[in-house]
């Protein structure tokens, strides 16, 4: 069998030397279904866990999702995002808008087209309406229909004048195929600027600071509060609900804004329904997160990943590797949505320059996943 | 100090203050009472040991049992040496009296044998002897302060590159910088490198700036903000 260790000639010598099994095991992959592939991947994580070769969690067999496999049969469908691009109005060489431009080729190269494209929030890298534009105008390129979240980034300039005369209101909700969608726009700080005496460059540039002490924590706020539940309360509590907001819905690590400080009682809002997601930006990670009935996926940034708080880590979370500095791109990236019938949704990043990783509703359904506790990650 | 330690005996006994203070160590041992430090081991090598009031000088008398009064010219020599030693105030210092009257002096991991009390330790007194002042700590945390807060500035700051990007947008609170790895073999650079190696590839490509020379006091100010950050992580220079 197959080591990690081995050179690329032992690879070879043992793959010329496979057995009559292997080798049906191998071609049985090419036409397996859904249900067969499971099987097949649980035999050999089996196989390898017993040979003592890999930690389980690092043996998962990325199946890259066929069209026909989502949308297909179960009643499921698939929704794409870029998120956290901090786009920079300096040229179309600038490294963000390079990876942004990228993103958007990965959405348009995605075939059959996803049903809509979510833009995860923070557009812009300092709110300013030239970023804005840039980033509308990079947006536009996109075959599929898109969707628009508010970040901090693109807020505090102009506490959201620009970005809602280009966009729409910071939330709002809608249906798709028997899904019940709400956008947030869970950035809302409480005024720190105005007895300080702050300008509005100054206010956008202490809230652009991940780490800047002087603002205040992320809220959803009590009118937006009150919006979600009346905006609820027509829904029916069997009907799969997925949230967009652009810091996670819950509490992580304050310093970074990791953080919505009224997110026990969103979550309280949306306790009543069977079937809740939450999908967030701003952590530009690859984090998960369950708690109750809601499951939490982070978003990929195109433009630079965020090293993992040092604290407050959910346990669900199998953290991505450490990024190379030297390679641009990684650690970033773009992703999709596998929503299924039941609406429960399999998470896609797409990595750039990485091996993809899904995280399923299954696995964090049945909390198969292993968290920290039994997966070292890289230490920051 | 040394007037009062010529002084004779008696006088010493009934004497008052600081003086007298010093040497109830002494006095009691001599007189075969309680409240001194356990002595040493007992038997051939018997000694007792005496401790000044300030807890930092000990001499150690050769020849007396822990429970024995040392005879007056032996205990005037001790109470005379320890009024002696009390001249290096910090210091912590211990000195032995052997049998044949001999002082040995161990100070710092340094040994002073037959010393003769009176005459100088040739000893390299930091700041004196004095410990630092309030208003020396003072002085030396705010100019420290100074330059983190620069680094800090900088670290936040899009004026070290051209592109608009600062370092704190990939590491805030200068996590995942280690400054402590360092100096390790960076593999991307194919060399060993310090910590400024690092810093300065990071202006030179993702802020697209300019490197700073090693003793910029952009680049000190930079350094002291990571590891002022770091504080508390043991150094592993070399680790991946």
């Amino acid at each position: 069998m197959y080591r990690n260790d081995m050179t690329r000639k032992e690879i070879e010598r043992a793959f010329a030397e496979r057995s009559k099994a292997d080798e049906d095991l191998i071609r049985s992959l090419a036409r397996c279904d859904r249900r067969h592939f499971l099987r097949v991947s649980m035999r050999f994580a089996g196989m390898a866990a017993a040979a003592g070769l890999v930690p389980a969690h690092s043996f998962q067999l990325v199946r890259v999702a066929r069209a026909s496999e989502v949308g297909g049969g179960e009643g499921g469908f698939r929704f794409a995002y870029v998120s956290d691009t901090h786009l920079y109005a300096r040229g179309e060489s600038h490294r963000f808008v390079r990876a942004a431009v990228k993103a958007v080729e990965d959405m348009n190269a995605l075939d059959p087209q996803p049903d809509f494209v979510l833009f995860g929030g923070d557009l812009a890298q300092l709110g300013r309406p030239d970023e804005l534009e840039l980033g509308r105008q990079i947006l536009s390129d996109l075959r599929a229909p898109v969707r628009m979240m508010v970040g901090e980034h693109d807020w505090y300039l102009d506490l959201g004048d620009k970005w809602r005369e280009m966009f729409g209101p910071d939330h709002y909700s809608f249906d798709h195929k028997g899904v019940h969608f709400v956008v947030l726009n869970s950035v809302i700080e409480e005024d720190f600027w105005t007895e300080k005496g702050y300008t509005p460059e100054e206010r956008m540039a202490i809230v652009a600071g991940l780490d800047d002490p002087r603002q205040n924590p992320f809220t959803v706020g009590e009118a937006q509060r009150r919006w979600l539940a009346a905006d609820l309360e027509k829904v029916d509590r069997k009907t799969p609900i997925i949230v967009f907001s652009h810091s996670p819905l819950y509490k992580l690590y304050r310093p970074w804004n990791f953080w919505t400080d009224d997110a026990e009682e969103v979550q309280a809002i949306l306790r009543p329904f069977e079937t809740v997601t939450v999908i967030h930006g701003h952590t530009h990670q690859l984090l998960t997160n369950k708690i109750g009935n809601i499951h939490f996926h982070g978003m990929l940034s195109t433009a630079w990943p965020w090293p993992y708080a040092p604290e407050g880590l959910p346990e669900y979370t199998v953290q991505m590797d450490r990024a190379d500095p030297f390679n641009q791109f990684d650690g970033c990236g773009d992703g999709q949505v596998m929503v299924h019938g039941s609406g429960r949704v399999d998470k896609h990043y797409n990595l750039w320059d990485r091996n993809p990783r899904v995280v399923t509703a299954q696995e964090l359904a049945a909390d198969a996943i292993p968290g920290p506790r039994a997966y070292a990650g890289p230490s920051y | 100090m040394k007037g009062v330690s010529r002084m004779g005996w008696k006088k010493i006994a009934t004497g008052a203050g600081l003086a007298a203070a010093l040497l109830v160590g002494v006095l009691a041992v001599s007189r075969g009472m309680g409240g001194e430090r356990p002595a040493m081991a007992e038997g051939r090598w018997a000694s007792r040991a005496v401790w000044a009031c300030d807890r930092r000088k000990l001499v150690i008398v050769e020849g007396v049992r822990p429970d024995e009064r040392i005879p007056e010219p032996r205990a005037r020599l001790v109470a005379d040496l320890l009024m002696d030693l009390m001249r290096y105030c910090e210091e912590e210092i211990t000195a032995r009296v052997g049998i044949d009257q001999a002082i040995t002096v161990t100070v710092r991991g340094r040994v002073f044998e037959n010393y003769v009390p009176g005459s100088e330790l040739p000893l390299q007194l930091a700041h004196a002897g004095k410990p630092h002042s309030a208003r020396e700590r003072a002085i030396w945390k705010a100019e420290l302060d100074t330059l983190v807060a620069e680094g800090d500035r900088l670290f936040h700051s899009d004026e070290i590159g051209t592109n608009g990007l600062a370092c704190a947008m990939c590491h805030p609170h200068a996590s995942n910088t280690h400054p402590e790895t360092y100096p390790k073999f960076q593999t991307q650079l194919k060399k060993v490198a310090l910590l400024r190696d690092m810093v300065n590839w990071c202006i030179m490509n993702p802020l697209e700036g300019e490197a700073l020379p090693g003793d910029d006091p952009r680049m000190k100010a930079l350094e002291a903000y990571m590891l002022w950050q770091r504080a508390g992580v043991a150094l592993s220079p070399g680790k991946h």
